[in-house]
């Protein structure tokens, strides 16, 4: 029977890849990832998971190493966050590319300067171009599914690809929760051996990531942009599969009290649950509120949420990252494409809130709310706002 | 001017780009963008094997009487073997056409 058990989400994260049964993880530790690799580092070493744990001296050789790894043909796990991510940068372009399913758990944190350990979505945003499917848990029991889930897509060869699992730092990988790890066979059942359409074997040579010519280049490119398009078809039917074994429903795009809702909110991650509350609240109190989350970041779902939330009058879409010069947040971005000048769609108004570990409460969801009905009837200047900034 | 128009479909590219054909490199002709090739003047070579020592590219072989000649598939005209040459026995040629 599985067990529910009160654990850090960061632990519940490493018995999950312990029970996906990881042959290779070559991991460096950085706050707030860094109680994953350690537990896992201390699994393998008691032999419990017949893994190799590689400490690398870096993140750049911990992708490295997982790209050799999962071109040998093993199932490979690594988890970062911030700095360390981007140090990883160079590499995080490659597996995509050249197909390796590495799994990644990413413990998302705020960018220097000025130093912070803290939360925000920054780190990830930055990542977001470089080609990995990417998910975002709400809380702790998603993290440990949505981390299982990752390794049945990721290897499925109609899929091929890595994928980063992003939970918020501090917030979810420090927190104690109650938590159902799945049994072994059920999750065996789910996870299939790692059986990669192409490897590394001196029996078979082949060569992986030769130069592509501008002859060849963006046919590559084109082809990969296909296949991370097609992957959600796999995405969801994994999450329907998940739903049957083990219970628990997954979809791109959730909604919440969002059937007659004029004004929804849209998140991406754990401040979500706050989100909950705070619509809870407002409908108390009469207000037509919803909300409206993202689950699965890249392959980006539009015509999910479309459906989720096209019916809105007005969007109130939350970024945790405020990148500088920009017209607005990714989300924000994302979602005014997606509804470009289609008739009926909603106004959109773009947040920027919960920077580098600032607390997004009841009350900023509130204030959210309160301005999006203001700009719906009076269009703002800016096409985003920073919500709980200080100015004096 | 040239135009570099894609060689292959994005639809039938490989898995991944790989290379799934071993030891295909040897069908690759690196040489044809050469400016200059090396002309060895037997007369004046002494079979020192200075050339295929230097060159960068190890077009350099020996043939059955113990000259060096560069394999004009693969040299791409540097003149190192040239420059390097104690009887100064090679000559940059320039290519034609």
């Amino acid at each position: 029977m599985a067990r529910r058990v009160g654990v850090e989400v960061s632990i519940a994260i490493a018995e999950a890849v312990k029970l996906a049964k990881a042959e290779v993880i070559p991991a460096y530790p950085i706050t707030p990832q860094t109680h994953i690799v350690e537990h896992l580092s201390e699994i393998v070493a008691n032999g419990e998971l017949d893994a190799e744990f590689i400490p690398v001296e870096s993140e750049h050789a911990a992708m490295s190493a997982c790209c050799g790894s999962s071109a040998a043909g093993a199932r490979t796990f690594t988890s970062s966050s911030s700095q360390g991510l981007s140090l990883m940068s160079e590499v995080l372009y490659i597996p995509p590319a050249m197909r390796l399913p590495i799994v990644n758990v990413v413990a998302n944190r705020a960018m220097s300067a000025p130093i912070s350990i803290w939360n925000d979505h920054q780190d990830i945003m930055v990542q977001r171009d470089t080609g990995w499917i990417q998910t975002f848990a709400e809380n702790g029991q998603e993290a440990v599914d949505l981390t299982l889930h990752a390794f049945r897509v990721a290897e499925d060869r109609r899929v091929s690809l890595p994928i980063i699992v992003n939970i918020d730092g501090f917030t979810l990988s420090h927190v104690i929760e109650p938590i159902e790890l799945p049994d072994q066979e059920a999750v065996d059942a789910y996870i299939p051996p790692f059986k990669p359409r192409y490897k590394l074997d001196p029996r078979k040579p082949i060569s992986m990531g030769p130069v592509g010519i501008p002859e060849v280049y963006t046919e590559a490119k084109v082809a990969q942009d296909n296949i991370i398009k097609n992957s959600k078809k796999v995405i969801v039917k994994a999450w329907k599969e998940f739903a049957e074994q083990f219970g628990r429903e997954y979809n791109p795009v959730e909604t919440y009290r969002t059937d007659d809702a004029e004004i929804m909110l849209v998140t991406m991650g754990s401040i979500s649950e706050t989100a909950m509350t705070a619509v809870d609240k407002m409908r108390d109190a009469g207000q037509k509120v919803g909300l409206v989350r993202i689950r699965l970041w890249r392959p980006f779902p539009g015509p999910e949420f479309r459906k989720a939330a096209g019916k809105a009058k007005v969007l109130a879409v939350i970024d945790r990252t405020l990148p500088p010069g920009a017209l607005c947040g990714p989300v924000g971005a994302e979602l005014r494409s997606l509804f470009y000048k289609i008739p009926g769609s909603p106004k959109i108004f773009s947040f920027v809130a919960g920077l580098g570990g600032r607390d997004v409460t009841v009350a900023r969801f509130e204030e959210i709310v309160e301005k999006a009905k203001k700009y719906a009837k009076k269009r703002p200047k800016e096409l985003y706002e920073v919500i709980g900034v200080r100015e004096k | 001017m040239a135009v570099n128009d894609a060689i292959v479909g994005w639809k039938t590219i490989t898995w991944g780009c790989h290379v799934l054909e071993p030891g295909n490199s040897a069908e690759f002709r690196t040489g044809d963008w050469r400016s200059q090739r090396p002309v060895v003047d037997k007369e004046k070579c002494i079979k020192c094997g200075m050339c295929w020592i230097f060159c960068p590219d190890m077009a350099y072989s020996q043939d059955d009487e113990g000259y060096y000649e560069a394999d004009m598939e693969y040299c791409k005209g540097c003149g190192i073997c040239a420059h390097e040459c104690p009887k100064d026995a090679i000559t940059m040629v320039a290519e034609e056409g």
